[in-house]
């Protein structure tokens, strides 16, 4: 058995086979992750570099983690430091960089579809990290990690995906992989914020009030308003987004049931989620930091055979 | 085909194995077993059933580990990880690795790469249920073995569980 697909672009890509294969080999990892030793000598002969157009914290340092406990060779790229600042293409960067004998590439930038430009151009092994508004591959795979530690299984799981999904790459991938492995999906937030057609194109349902929505599902998977990739006003400010969609520690209470709250962060505190709800009891956003290592390893290893 | 062992030789060397274990190990204190995934967990499954059935106090520590991600041919073919499970330390414990078949040597050589990550064994010793001799490409013997084989490359040796494959024996193809 391996992977349908030689790269990891997006969801979009995988068979319903791929991603069981890369959340049950990501329960492996996360077992080595508990050993004293917690790193294994797979990826030896392997070099990654991870070309970051776009800043983050958690993904990148993630990434770099999964690479180093697979005991691969470690490039790491910023953009804002490099030449691609003096004005260089990403082609001519990439294959820079691949003349120095890079195996693998773990891209994320802001230019939708960026990742799949280059894996027609290069003949390394890429991995989707975020680009644009598409997709974020390796976040929805540890979110269907997560759910599916938490309750066993995805099939039936009734997922809410609730904010900004309009600019959303953890939403679009999420609701690729949720789909594919039978959840129901709704997305939630405000009308401005929602694609048109967005119910025939992708078949998920829409809900505009927030209390329905948390009423439905088992989990909220909640996103952040992405105010770096809104050129105009789309609700008119934060304080009215968190009156209408913000999630309070009081909303929950009221629910009458127990549902799991995540939240792809970096979190916007008092806009989204409320301090007490990200740090309450129904919050699992730790336990998808935590297990974004072990998904990583178990994508990145799977990539790396060169069978594919 | 040709049969190896038959249901009752198989029943009488895995008891012959756990004699053996336990005739080194008397008190069984400090020792440890583990079977390595995926099919040598069947015959450590027997073993650790009937060493339990011979010592009377207490349980004995047992472990499976699986060597997925420390072959050395890692990046040639893809192999699925099975489950580890090792409940316990296995620091200044006298380890003893279970598995079906001894050919090349490989599997053991990463075995014991994977098991000396999760401490340091006083002492490592290995128990299979066939040894085909003269087919080693490492330096590695067995301490403990059911039988002894003579096989040459084309041939597979295919040893069946009545779990698994619904019968227990054998067979050389």
């Amino acid at each position: 058995m391996k992977l349908s697909t030689k790269h990891l672009l997006g969801i979009k890509d995988l068979t319903r086979e791929d991603i069981q294969l890369i959340l049950s080999t990501a329960g492996q990892f996360k077992e080595v992750l508990q050993r004293p030793v917690k790193k294994v000598p797979s990826l030896r002969d392997v070099t990654i570099v991870n070309l970051f157009y776009e800043n983050s914290t958690r993904t990148r340092m993630s990434f770099e983690l999964a690479e180093r406990r697979l005991s691969a060779d470690v490039l790491n790229f910023a953009a804002s430091s490099s030449s691609a600042a003096k004005g260089e293409t990403l082609l001519d960067t990439v294959n820079n960089i691949l003349s120095m004998k890079v195996d693998m590439v773990v891209m994320r930038h802001s230019a939708s579809g960026a990742p799949h430009f280059l894996a027609k151009h290069i003949p390394a092994a890429i991995v989707n990290a975020g680009d644009g508004i598409n997709e974020h591959p390796t976040q929805a795979l540890l979110d269907a990690f997560s759910m599916q530690e938490k309750f066993g299984s995805l099939e039936g799981l009734k997922v809410a995906i609730i904010g900004d999904i309009m600019h959303s790459r953890v939403a679009l991938s999420n609701m690729y992989l949720l789909q594919k492995m039978g959840a129901e999906v709704v997305v939630a937030g405000p009308p401005t914020l929602i694609p048109k057609h967005i119910t025939e194109a992708l078949n998920v349902r829409v809900e505009y009030n927030l209390r329905k929505a948390l009423e439905w599902c088992d989990v909220a998977n909640v996103l952040r308003i992405q105010l770096e990739r809104q050129n105009q006003p789309l609700f008119s400010s934060l304080r009215e987004y968190n009156l209408a969609y913000g999630i309070s520690r009081r909303v929950l209470d009221q629910l009458g049931k127990e549902i799991v709250v995540m939240h792809p962060g970096p979190i916007n505190r008092g806009v989204e989620l409320d301090s007490d709800v990200a740090d309450g009891p129904y919050s699992i956003i730790l336990n998808q930091v935590e297990n974004g290592v072990a998904v990583r390893m178990a994508a990145l290893y799977l990539l790396a055979n060169r069978e594919n | 085909m040709k049969t190896i062992l038959t249901a009752p030789q198989l029943a009488i060397t895995v008891k012959r194995l756990a004699h053996q274990i336990l005739e080194n190990n008397p008190t069984l204190t400090d020792t440890v077993l583990i079977g390595l995934q995926p099919r040598g967990v069947f015959l450590s499954n027997r073993i650790v059933q009937e060493v339990q059935a011979l010592v009377t106090s207490g349980s004995i520590p047992y472990g499976q580990l699986d060597i997925t991600f420390y072959r050395d041919d890692v990046r040639k073919s893809l192999h699925i990880a099975n489950k580890t499970d090792i409940p316990f330390s296995i620091e200044n414990k006298r380890v003893i690795l279970i598995d079906d078949v001894l050919y090349t040597g490989r599997t053991i050589r990463a075995a014991l790469d994977a098991l000396l990550d999760f401490g340091r064994p006083s002492q490592v010793s290995l128990c299979v249920l066939i040894d085909r001799r003269f087919s080693r490409e490492l330096p590695i013997q067995p301490d403990y073995t059911g039988k002894t084989i003579d096989t040459i490359i084309s041939q597979k040796v295919k040893v069946c569980w009545q779990e698994r494959d619904g019968v227990d024996e054998v067979v050389l193809e």
